[in-house]
C-alpha cells in the first residue's frame, strides 16, 4: 500500500469514526426523548401525581416523589459541595499554599475525581450503620455532596487559574489583603466557577450508585430529612425492567425528564457562562 | 480631634479586615485539607469495616475460590472478578480505536464550524447521566444482542449478558476518551505540524508519526482513565449483566462484575455482619484498583512525557 493510499484510508476510517460516535450518541438521545416522550407528552401529570399505595406493583399514580426527592437531595448538596470545591480551588492557588502542597492536594482530588460512585455509596452506608441510623434522605444528600466535590473544584480550579493575573497584581498593588484578592479573583472567573457548579449538579442529579443504599428507595412521598426518599434515577433503575408496562412506562417518563433537565441545565450554564462574562473584571466588554 | 477620630475609625477597620482575613485563612486552609481529609477518612473507614471477612477467609482464597454463597459462609468473588475483566477488556477494545480515530478527526481534519458543533456535542454527551445508557440498553441493545448479534456467531443469549454490558459501557466511556485525547492533540505547537509537511510527510504520516507520539502521554492517560470508568462502572452493568453467580463460560452469558456484586447483595444481606464485610471489601478494592490506575495514569505521563518530547 502506497503512503497516499494509507492516507486516504485512514481519512477515511477517522471519519467513519467520528460519524460512528455521533451517530451512536444520537441514536441514546433520540431514544430516550423518543420512547420518553411518548409517555410524557400523552399524560405529563405523571411526573406531578403522588405514588398510589401499590406503586411498583400496578404503577399508579406518578412519580412526583421520585422528582422531589431529586430535588430535595441535589440542591443542598449542590449548596454545600459548592462551598467547599470554591473554598478548596482558592486554596490551591499559589496566595495560601506552596506549589508543593498544592500538588499534594491535587492528587489526592484525582484521585477522588475518579473513584467510582458506588464506593462513595458505601463509604455513606458504612457511616449510617455506625451510627445506628437509617438510610434517608440526609444521607443521600451527604453522598451526593462528596460525590460532587471533587468534579466542582476541578472546574472552580481551572477557571480560578485561567483568571487573568492582572485581577490579582491589581488588587494587591492596592493594598488589598489575601481574602479581598481571592474575591476578585473569583469574580473574574464567574463564568466559570458557575459553570462548574451547573455542570456538578448535572452529574449530581443524574448519579444513582451513590444514593442508591444511601437514601433509602421510598416509594412515598418525601417527608423530613431524617425520613428515606428516592431520586429519577433509582426510580430508572428499579423500574426499567418492571414485568409491568404501567411501571416500565413510567420509567421512560422519568428518563425523559431526567434527560431534559440535564442538557437543559448545560445548555443554561453554557448561556450564562456568557452572560456573566461582560461583568467580570478582566472579563470581556462587549 | 478630627484627625484621631477618623484615625482610630481607620485603624479599626483595618483590624476588621486584618481579623477577617485570618478567620478566612484558617476556613480556606481546612477547605484545602478537606480532600486529603476526605480520602484518608473513606481509606480508614473501609479497611476497619473489611477487616472481620479478611480476619476469616485469607485476601489469596477469596480471590481464587468461585463459591459465592454468604449464608453458607463462602465468600469467593472470582466470578465477579472474572466478569469485571471481561467486560473491562471487551468495552476497551471496542471504545479505544474509535475514539482515537474520532479524536483524530475532531484534532486533526475537522474545521471552523463543524469543529465546535461537534466537540460540544460529546462534551455535553460526557454529562449523559448513566442510567440513562442502561434504559436504551434495556430497549435496543438487548434485543440487538439477543435476536442478530448473538446467533449470528452461532451463540445462544437472552440479550442480558457481558457482551451487552461491554457494547453499552464502549458508548460511554469513548466521548470520554475522546474529550481527553482531543485537548492533548490540540495542545500540540502547530510548529510540529508544519515542519513535518514540510519535509514532505503526508498528512496521516505526520499524524502517526509525530503527533500521536508527542501526544501520547495525554492519550495513554486518557486510555487508563477510561479503564478506570468502565472498571467501577456500576448502574448499565447491574441493568444489563444478568446476574448470575457462577463463572461465565462465554461473552454471551450472563454475568456479575464487582460493583454488581455490591448492588445485588448488599439490601438483602446487610444483617449478616460477615457479607457485610465482605461488600465493604469488594468497595475497597475497587478504590484500590481504581487508585492504582490512576497513579499509574500519572506515572506513566511523567515518564512518557520526558522520553517522547520533541
Amino acid at each position: 500500500m502506497d503512503r497516499y493510499t494509507e492516507q486516504r484510508l485512514f481519512g477515511l476510517l477517522a471519519r467513519a469514526s467520528a460519524a460512528l460516535v455521533l451517530a451512536v450518541l444520537a441514536l441514546v438521545v433520540g431514544v430516550t426523548l423518543y420512547r420518553g416522550g411518548r409517555v410524557f407528552v400523552t399524560d405529563p401529570a405523571v411526573a406531578l401525581t403522588p405514588p398510589g399505595s401499590r406503586y411498583m406493583l400496578d404503577g399508579g399514580g406518578g412519580f412526583f416523589h421520585a422528582v422531589l426527592g431529586s430535588i430535595y437531595i441535589v440542591v443542598p448538596a449542590t449548596v454545600v459541595a459548592s462551598i467547599l470545591a470554591i473554598s478548596t480551588a482558592i486554596y490551591l492557588q499559589s496566595d495560601y499554599s506552596s506549589e508543593r502542597t498544592s500538588d499534594v492536594i491535587n492528587m489526592f482530588l484525582n484521585v477522588l475525581w475518579g473513584t467510582p460512585p458506588i464506593v462513595y455509596g458505601v463509604f455513606v452506608l458504612t457511616l449510617i450503620i455506625a451510627a445506628g441510623a437509617q438510610t434517608s434522605l440526609i444521607f443521600g444528600t451527604v453522598a451526593i455532596a462528596i460525590f460532587q466535590y471533587p468534579i466542582m473544584t476541578r472546574y472552580a480550579d481551572e477557571a480560578l487559574r485561567s483568571a487573568p493575573d492582572t485581577v490579582r497584581e491589581a488588587s494587591y498593588g492596592l493594598g488589598a489583603t489575601r481574602f479581598e484578592t481571592a474575591r476578585m479573583t473569583v469574580r473574574a472567573a464567574l463564568p466559570g466557577v458557575i459553570a462548574g457548579i451547573i455542570m456538578g449538579f448535572a452529574r449530581g442529579i443524574g448519579d444513582a450508585a451513590t444514593v442508591l443504599f444511601t437514601a433509602g428507595r421510598s416509594t412515598q412521598m418525601p417527608g423530613g430529612p431524617f425520613d428515606s426518599a428516592t431520586t429519577l434515577p433509582i426510580l430508572i433503575f428499579e423500574q426499567a425492567s418492571s414485568f409491568n408496562a404501567e411501571v416500565r412506562s413510567h420509567a421512560y417518563a422519568a428518563s425523559f425528564v431526567l434527560i431534559v433537565a440535564v442538557l437543559g441545565l448545560i445548555l443554561v450554564s453554557k448561556l450564562l457562562a456568557g452572560r456573566f462574562a461582560r461583568f467580570a473584571p478582566g472579563g470581556r466588554h462587549s | 480631634m478630627g484627625t484621631t477620630e477618623t484615625r482610630s475609625e481607620n485603624s479599626s477597620r483595618l483590624d476588621r479586615r486584618l481579623l477577617l482575613e485570618r478567620l478566612s485563612s484558617y476556613w480556606l486552609v481546612g477547605a484545602g485539607l478537606f480532600a486529603v481529609a476526605l480520602f484518608g477518612l473513606i481509606v480508614l473507614t473501609l479497611v476497619q469495616r473489611s477487616l472481620p471477612v479478611v480476619a476469616e477467609h485469607s485476601l489469596l482464597e477469596m480471590v481464587t475460590s468461585a463459591n459465592w454463597d454468604p449464608a453458607a459462609d463462602e465468600f469467593g468473588f472470582l466470578p465477579a472478578i472474572v466478569g469485571t475483566i471481561y467486560v473491562t477488556a471487551l468495552s476497551m477494545a471496542m471504545g479505544t480505536p474509535i475514539a482515537l480515530l474520532a479524536a483524530i478527526y475532531i484534532a486533526e481534519y475537522a474545521e471552523g464550524r463543524t469543529k465546535v458543533l461537534i466537540s460540544s456535542f460529546i462534551d455535553l454527551l460526557a454529562a449523559i447521566p448513566s442510567v440513562i445508557f442502561g434504559l436504551v440498553g434495556l430497549i435496543v441493545v438487548v434485543p440487538f444482542v439477543g435476536d442478530y448479534l448473538a446467533p449470528a456467531v452461532g451463540a445462544h443469549s437472552i440479550g442480558l449478558g457481558i457482551v451487552t454490558v461491554s457494547l453499552v459501557m464502549a458508548i460511554i466511556v469513548t466521548p470520554f476518551m475522546i474529550s481527553l485525547s482531543v485537548e492533548s492533540l490540540e495542545a500540540l505547537p502547530d510548529e510540529l505540524r508544519e515542519s513535518s509537511l514540510g519535509v514532505g510527510a503526508t498528512k496521516w504520516e505526520t499524524i502517526r508519526t509525530v503527533l500521536l507520539r508527542a501526544a501520547g502521554p495525554g492519550i495513554f492517560s486518557a486510555i487508563l482513565l477510561g479503564f478506570g470508568r468502565v472498571f467501577g462502572a456500576t448502574i448499565v452493568p447491574a441493568m444489563l449483566i444478568g446476574g448470575q453467580t457462577a463463572i461465565p463460560e462465554s461473552p454471551f452469558d450472563a454475568g456479575q462484575t464487582l460493583p454488581t456484586l455490591i448492588v445485588n447483595d448488599f439490601g438483602e444481606l446487610m444483617s449478616i455482619p460477615l457479607t457485610q464485610s465482605a461488600l465493604i471489601l469488594v468497595g475497597l478494592m475497587l478504590l484500590v484498583i481504581v487508585w492504582l490506575f490512576n497513579f499509574g495514569a500519572m506515572l506513566v505521563r511523567r515518564r512518557l512525557q520526558r522520553r517522547w518530547q520533541y
